[in-house]
C-alpha cells in the first residue's frame, strides 16, 4: 500500500543547521533512501522551502494569508510517498528515517488516490 | 547528527527567543545573557538523556529564569541552594510555560531584543557587533575576526554598546502597536548592515565573514516568521538570499574580485535564488512598494539572466529610477547610471554622474565607474586619472588590484581614437 510520510520538525532548528550539518543529515537520509529505492518502494519525495515562503488561501472568503495554514510547533517540512507492506512496516521505515534525522515526527497516512502527474513535473 | 550537533543547533536556534524573553523578565541584557548561559549548561547535561525538546526556547526560558532568580537569592543569602528537583523534571511545567508564552509575546520579545541593538545613538559597527554577540550568540573572537580587530578591542566595543543600551531605559518597554512599523524598519536596516558587513571585504576575509551573512539571513527568517505579512521583510530576506547566492562566484582562485557580468553563473546557489524569487513574488503580491523589494527585484533580474548578455538592463534602470524616487541618494543614482550605460551608452551615463562628482568625491566606485565610462568613450588620459583616484580610495587590496588591471591595459594597449 502507498503511504504518505508527512515530515514535521522544529523549523527554526533545521534552519539553524550549518551547511555541513545539513549535508550530513541528507547523506545519512540518502542511505535509507537508497535502500528503499533498491527495494522499489521509493515514490516521489520532496523538501519544502521554509514556511516563510508559504501562502495560504482560505477558500470560502478567498482570503490570501501569508504563512503556513497550520501554526504548529513543528512545521510540515517535507513529504515522502513510500510503498510499504503494512503499518508495521511503515513504522519500521519511519524509525529508520528518524535515526538518520532525529527530532520531530512523521505522520503516516495511507494514500487513497494517487495520480503520479505524468510529464507535468 | 551527533548529540552534540543537534543540541548545538537547538540552542543556537532558540537563543534569540530565549534571551529576548529573559530580557523582558530582568530588564537587563547582562542578566538575561547570564541566565541563558546557565540554562544552556543545564541543557547540555539534561538533553543527551531526555532527547530533543519539543520547545527548546520555552525550556531555556523557564530554566534560565529560575537559575537567575536562584542566583540572586544566593547572593542575597536568603535561600539555600537552588531546588534541583524543580528543574530536573520539567515536562509538565515546560508545557505550561510554552502555552503561557504565546506567539504575540515571542514576537514582541524578539523585536524588542533586536531593537535595543539598533538604538540610533549607537554607531553602525556597534549595532552589528551587539546583535551578533547578544542575539546570534557569536563569540567575541568570531566577531573580532570578521572586523579585523583584536578580541580585547571588540570586547570593549560590545561593553560600551551594552552600557549605552542599559542607559536608554525606554527601549525595554514593550512596543505599543504604533511603534511597531518604526521598530521593524530600524531592525530591518540593522540586519541588512550585518549582511553587508559579511558580504563586503576581500576574499581572504570571506570565510571569517560568511557567518555574518548566515546570521543576517537566519534573523531575517525569524523576523518574517514573527511578522509573516510584512512585504518589506519578505523583500529584505529575498534581497539577502539573491545577493548571497553569488558568494561562491565572487572571487577567483587568486582572491581577485570577479565582477557580476564575468561570474560563473553555474556557481550561483540555486536554492537561495529560488527561495529569494518565491519570496519576492509573494511580497509583490501585496502591492506595497518598498526599498528592499525594489533592490531584491533588481537582484532577481540578475539572477534570472542565464548569461550576462541576457540581463534586462532597461528594467533594471526603471527599478533604480523607482528607488531614486523612494529614497534619493547619490549612490542609487550612480547605480542607475551603470544601467543607463548599458541601455543608452556611456555618454548618457557620464552626463548623469557628472553632478555627483562633489558628493561622491571620496567614493571608490564613483571614480571606478567614471574611469570605465571614459575608457569606453576613448578618453584614456581622463580615464587614467579617474582610475588613479579610485586606487587611492580602494578599501581592499582586491579592489585596488581590480582597478590596476584597467590601468595596465590602458598602458599596454593604446586606444584608438
Amino acid at each position: 500500500m502507498l503511504y504518505a510520510f508527512l515530515c514535521y520538525k522544529n523549523e527554526s532548528a533545521v534552519m539553524s543547521w550549518t551547511k555541513d550539518e545539513d549535508d550530513a543529515v541528507m547523506a545519512k537520509l540518502d542511505v535509507v533512501h537508497q535502500k528503499l529505492a533498491v527495494e522499489g518502494r521509493m515514490g516521489p519525495s520532496l523538501r519544502l522551502m521554509p514556511t516563510t515562503a508559504a501562502t495560504t488561501l482560505i477558500k470560502e472568503k478567498d482570503l490570501v494569508l501569508d504563512g503556513p495554514y497550520a501554526e504548529t510547533k513543528e512545521a510540515l517540512l517535507g513529504l515522502y510517498i513510500l510503498d510499504c507492506d503494512s503499518l508495521e512496516h511503515a513504522l519500521e521505515v519511519a524509525r529508520d528515517l528518524g535515526v538518520a534525522n532525529p527530532g520531530g515526527a512523521y505522520e503516516i497516512r495511507p494514500i487513497r488516490l494517487y495520480l503520479p502527474g505524468g510529464d507535468v513535473a | 547528527m551527533t548529540d552534540g550537533a543537534w543540541i548545538d543547533a537547538a540552542l543556537r536556534s532558540a537563543r534569540p527567543q530565549a534571551v529576548a524573553a529573559l530580557m523582558r523578565y530582568f530588564r537587563d541584557l547582562d542578566t538575561a545573557e547570564e541566565a541563558y548561559q546557565d540554562a544552556c549548561l543545564r541543557a547540555l547535561k539534561a538533553w543527551p538523556r531526555t532527547g530533543p525538546r519539543r520547545d527548546p526556547a520555552a525550556w531555556l526560558i523557564f530554566v534560565g529564569r529560575n537559575a537567575a532568580i536562584d542566583a540572586t537569592r544566593k547572593r542575597a543569602r536568603q535561600q539555600p541552594l537552588p531546588d534541583e528537583d524543580l528543574i530536573s523534571d520539567l515536562d509538565d511545567v515546560e508545557t505550561a510555560v510554552a502555552e503561557a508564552i504565546d506567539h504575540a509575546d515571542y514576537r514582541d520579545d524578539v523585536l524588542r531584543l533586536l531593537f535595543v541593538c539598533c538604538l540610533p545613538e549607537l554607531p553602525a559597527t556597534q549595532q552589528i557587533a551587539l546583535a551578533l554577540r547578544v542575539v546570534s550568540g557569536l563569540s567575541v573572537a568570531q566577531i573580532a575576526r570578521a572586523f579585523l580587530v583584536s578580541e580585547s578591542a571588540m570586547e570593549q566595543r560590545i561593553t560600551r554598546a551594552k552600557r549605552r543600551v542599559a542607559a536608554a531605559e525606554a527601549s525595554f518597554e514593550a512596543p505599543v502597536a504604533a511603534d511597531r512599523p518604526d521598530r521593524l524598519a530600524a531592525v530591518a536596516a540593522m540586519l541588512y548592515l550585518v549582511f553587508n558587513e559579511g558580504y563586503s571585504g576581500a576574499a581572504a576575509q570571506a570565510s571569517a565573514r560568511a557567518p555574518l551573512c548566515d546570521e543576517a539571513v537566519r534573523l531575517a527568517r525569524l523576523l518574517l516568521r514573527l511578522f509573516p505579512a510584512e512585504p518589506e521583510i519578505m523583500g529584505l530576506l529575498a534581497l539577502m538570499l539573491l545577493q548571497g547566492s553569488r558568494s561562491a562566484a565572487r572571487f577567483d582562485a587568486d582572491g581577485a574580485i570577479v565582477l557580476l557580468e564575468r561570474q560563473d553563473r553555474t556557481c550561483w546557489n540555486r536554492d537561495m535564488i529560488n527561495e529569494g524569487l518565491a519570496l519576492l513574488d509573494k511580497a509583490m503580491h501585496r502591492r506595497v512598494r518598498g526599498n528592499y523589494q525594489i533592490q531584491a527585484a533588481i537582484a532577481a533580474l540578475h539572477a534570472r539572466a542565464a548569461t550576462a548578455e541576457e540581463t534586462d538592463w532597461s528594467q533594471i534602470e526603471l527599478l533604480y529610477a523607482a528607488l531614486e524616487e523612494l529614497q534619493p541618494s547619490p549612490i542609487v543614482t550612480l547605480n542607475r547610471a551603470v544601467a543607463i550605460s548599458r541601455t543608452r551608452g556611456a555618454e548618457a551615463a557620464l552626463a548623469m554622474i557628472a553632478p555627483l562628482s562633489e558628493r561622491l568625491a571620496s567614493y571608490f566606485y564613483f571614480h571606478g565607474l567614471r574611469g570605465n565610462l571614459l575608457l569606453q568613450l576613448g578618453r584614456p588620459d581622463e580615464a587614467r586619472d579617474a582610475f588613479g583616484r579610485a586606487i587611492a580610495l580602494a578599501g581592499t587590496p582586491a579592489e585596488a588590484a581590480h582597478i590596476r588591471e584597467h590601468l595596465d591595459r590602458l598602458q599596454t594597449t593604446p586606444l584608438k581614437n
